[in-house]
């Protein structure tokens, strides 16, 4: 085992920065995952969360910075880094010409899962987000929710080092996240896999989460266990604690206009820059 | 089961669903042999040349293959819109192997594209000279299906939206289809005209595959065909895993 790996961190972030144009997005942040945690990140609408993730995750270059994922730099051994994650993305990320089986099936081979165990695996997670029933409809047929049941199911089903959740229980029923929470902690417990994961929903980050990073502007504001950020803005709940570190100004509105403006936008233009 | 043939079987599966596409890619071909091929068919005869049909259909097998090759590269395009991209750009499975996957996927399609033109092309009366040269016809469209599906791949990695692959159509995809002799032999033109021809990749193509079914004497020489459509595809499928690396989300 080299240098890197030898200290507890399995994901080392420093001064990290991503620019659009003159848009700062990401602005310079430094933080540590260890390995085995799960760590949230919480933020309002366009703090740059998932520009983080995506960074992480080898889709973006950064601006400047660095990231150690599991020993591997994503600049420049994008295979490593790519070996030791898995990901739910916010954004939708199936294929609707082909059915459920055929994208976990798409997903398994290309992330190795051993063949004895593939085909039951996908059984179990298609059973487990209760679309074991529809494996042979196309996935044009879902609705919303049942897509993201998908994803999910297909996020768990090879077990990287590093589990990313990039929202992944928006529009889910509170029967499925919950059920999605207990899972995602079995493997965590059983297979020591981390999770960075990303909500807007702040009883569940302070249900699951070990440590919390509150993101506003590209910028880190706060850092600690959900009880920390309690205490240090004297708040009864993760939510007051939230609100008090961002402020109760409401982005949601500029944000989401913003950011309905850019997926049109790059629905036209495509994604690359 | 590994990552090319899974990505190959998508491709596939995905063309046997769109039954609209593989029916209305048939027009286009059908109309170029009845306005060529009756068109022209006279003339082409007052002139010596022989029997228009019997000339042209290799040229329009070899155009339907270059036209559904390219467009592979919407489904590229496609990919990136809907988000399915992402999955394969994390996908921990090297570059070179997704554009293998992606471009054999293509090719067969093409090259099965090339088949359904080839039986459209007997309807209306094109015979094959000589049946034992068919599989090396079959040889010859599967590297021309192989060559453009590489292209438009690599083309569209670097391509933001759909007008992007348009401008491609109109300034790339049309020149090299007309100025291939598809629709007319490449002797005795121009000298201009034969220096583009020889710079047009697709010449090989139809040149190669009128030599195969119609036993005309080979332009290049039939093994030049071969050599500039397998080299020129090892050339663009290192380039396309290139431009699919440097593609972000
Ligand atoms: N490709 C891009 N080009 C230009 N600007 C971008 C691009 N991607 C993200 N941005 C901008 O960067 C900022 C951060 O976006 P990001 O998607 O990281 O936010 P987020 O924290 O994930 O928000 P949300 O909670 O809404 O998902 C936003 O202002 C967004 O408009
Ligand atoms: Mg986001």
């Amino acid at each position: 085992m080299d240098v890197i790996q030898a200290n507890d961190n399995i994901i080392t972030v420093s001064s990290l920065a991503k620019k659009f144009d003159d848009f700062t997005a990401v602005d310079g942040i430094s933080f540590e995952v260890k390995k085995g945690e799960i760590f949230a990140f919480l933020g309002p609408n366009g703090a740059g969360k998932s520009t983080t993730i995506k960074m992480l995750t080898t889709l973006l270059h950064p601006t400047s910075g660095q990231i150690i994922l599991n020993g591997f730099n994503p600049s420049r051994d994008k295979d490593g880094v790519r070996k030791s994650l898995g990901i739910v993305f916010q954004d939708p990320s199936l294929d609707d010409d082909l059915t459920a089986f055929e994208n976990m099936q798409f997903h398994a081979i290309c992330y190795k899962v051993p063949s004895n165990i593939r085909s039951s695996r996908i059984e179990e997670l298609l059973k487990f987000v209760e679309l074991w029933d529809r494996k042979g409809d196309l996935v044009k047929t879902f609705s919303g929710g049942m897509k993201r049941r998908l994803e999910i199911a297909r996020g768990l089903l090879h077990h990287p080092r590093v589990l990313f959740l990039d929202e992944p229980t928006l529009g889910l029923d509170p029967q499925t996240r919950n059920h999605m929470w207990s899972y995602v902690k079995d493997i965590n417990k059983k297979e020591g896999m981390t999770v960075f994961f990303t909500t807007h929903y702040m009883e569940e980050a302070d249900r699951v989460a070990e440590r919390i990073a509150v993101i506003d502007h590209g910028k880190i504001i706060a850092m600690g266990t959900g009880d920390e950020l309690k205490k240090q803005t004297n708040s009864e709940t993760l939510e007051d604690a939230f609100l008090s570190l961002t402020g109760h100004k409401i982005r949601e509105e500029e944000a989401t206009g913003l950011d309905r403006m850019r997926r049109m936008g790059q629905m036209w233009r495509g994604k690359r820059r | 089961m590994n990552v090319i043939y899974i990505m190959w079987l998508r491709q596939l599966k995905k063309y046997f669903r769109s039954k609209s596409r593989i029916i209305g890619s048939l027009g286009q071909p059908l109309l170029f042999l009845l306005a060529f091929g009756f068109g022209f068919g006279a003339i082409f005869k007052k002139a010596g040349a022989g029997n228009y049909i019997q000339f042209l259909a290799p040229g329009i097998i070899i155009m339907s293959v270059l036209f559904t090759g390219i467009f592979s590269g919407i489904d590229l395009i496609w990919d990136r819109q809907f988000g399915f991209l992402k999955e394969t750009m994390v996908a921990p499975v090297s570059r070179l192997q997704i554009m293998l996957g992606k471009t054999l996927g293509g090719a067969t399609v093409a090259a099965l594209q090339g088949v359904i033109v080839f039986v459209l092309t007997l309807i209306v009366g094109f015979r094959p000279h000589d049946l034992i040269l068919l599989p090396v016809g079959a040889v010859v469209v599967f590297l021309v299906a192989l060559l453009f599906t590489s292209l438009g791949i690599a083309l569209a990695s670097t391509m933001e939206d759909m007008q992007g692959f348009q401008l491609i159509m109109n300034f790339l995809v049309m020149p090299i289809f007309f100025l291939s002799g598809a629709l007319f032999p490449l002797e005795g033109l121009p000298k201009v005209m034969d220096v583009i021809a020889a710079l047009d990749p697709l010449s090989y193509g139809v040149d190669g595959l009128r030599f195969a079914f119609i036993g005309a004497q080979s332009v290049f020489g039939f093994g030049t065909d071969m050599l500039v459509l397998v080299v020129l595809t090892a050339v663009l499928l290192g380039l396309g895993s290139r431009l699919f690396e440097r593609i972000q989300a």
